[in-house]
């Protein structure tokens, strides 16, 4: 089972994600943005940072990469497709999430940690969590709040607080089949609770437990 | 020719930014500022002689990468 980690210009999260899913047992490769086959990639995760400088939007010109051909194959075949943070803003950007991400309600940078709620484990973030379990992890982000006008978005992981604004305070949203999500704190800064919480982890095997051979 | 391309937010979505400047607007004692949007503009030049298919494939780019859809209205003004 091999995960495609996408590394766009300005992607900074990569090394995290590959870490702490190494660490739970998957076996992961960064691959370069430019890059047009992913065959033999059972899934694929678009990490937080910031694609191409966020010029435009957030987003808007990654979901032009080359690779995202790929990952729209890919989210359409039914293999998990995660995007993080500015990943969950690629997403958004390609349609294949409902929504749009904007500048946070306060027009704060917000980084610390964040209070989450399961409210949908019917997603491979979630669904090794069970509903209304509380889950700790960072969160890093200014554009942070997401807005879905036409209200089709099926929300997976809600703030106990609502830090940014999001449309009913949601932190992570996945599409019908539950198979392409974007998450916006961060599942892979949090699988060590040296490093002040190892609540990631579920999410993440959540993940690593959806990855089927393609 | 020369093209102005203005992006507005749609009524309906928050402009986080708009609100913190007509906040400070207020505080400044601008108290007639009733309300502050703030949008983008983009300047092109782009290859072409007829106004009218200058005009319409720009459009076609505000639809394929320049505006989202999600939040976004755009217009096109062709200025020579």
């Amino acid at each position: 089972m091999r995960t495609a980690v996408v590394v766009f210009p300005g992607t900074n999260c990569e090394q995290d994600v590959a870490h702490a899913l190494t660490s739970l047992g998957g076996e992961v490769e960064l691959v370069w943005h430019r890059e047009t086959d992913l065959t033999g990639f059972d899934g694929v995760v678009l990490p937080g940072g910031f694609a191409h400088g966020d010029y435009l939007r957030t987003g808007a010109i990654a979901r032009f990469s080359p690779v995202m051909a790929e990952v729209e194959r890919m989210a359409s075949q039914g293999s998990p497709v995660l995007g993080i943070c500015n990943g969950f803003q690629v997403l958004c950007e390609a349609g294949l999430l409902p929504g749009a991400l904007i500048a946070n309600r306060d027009l704060a940078f917000i980084c610390r940690f964040v209070d989450l709620e399961v409210v949908d484990n019917d997603s491979i973030l979630t669904r090794s969590a069970e509903i209304g379990q509380r889950i700790r992890i960072p969160l890093n982000s200014y554009e942070g709040n997401w807005v879905d006008p036409g209200r089709t978005g099926r929300i997976v992981l809600r703030y106990l607080d609502d830090p940014n604004g999001s449309q009913n305070a949601a932190a992570a949203v996945a599409n019908d089949g539950g198979n392409v999500v974007g998450v916006m704190p961060h599942p892979e800064r949090g699988v060590d609770e040296l490093l002040g919480s190892g609540d990631g982890r579920v999410l993440l095997e959540g993940f690593l437990h959806s990855l089927v051979p393609a | 020719m020369k093209v102005t391309v203005e992006i507005t937010r749609r009524p309906e979505i928050a402009d986080p930014q708009g609100t913190t400047i007509e906040r400070a607007l207020r505080d400044l004692g601008n108290n007639e500022v009733m309300s502050v949007r703030v949008d983008r503009v983009i300047h092109l030049e782009v290859d072409g002689d007829d106004p009218a298919v200058v005009q319409s494939r720009v459009e076609e780019m505000c639809r394929q990468v320049l505006a989202n859809p999600v939040l976004e209205d755009f217009s096109v003004e062709v200025t020579g």
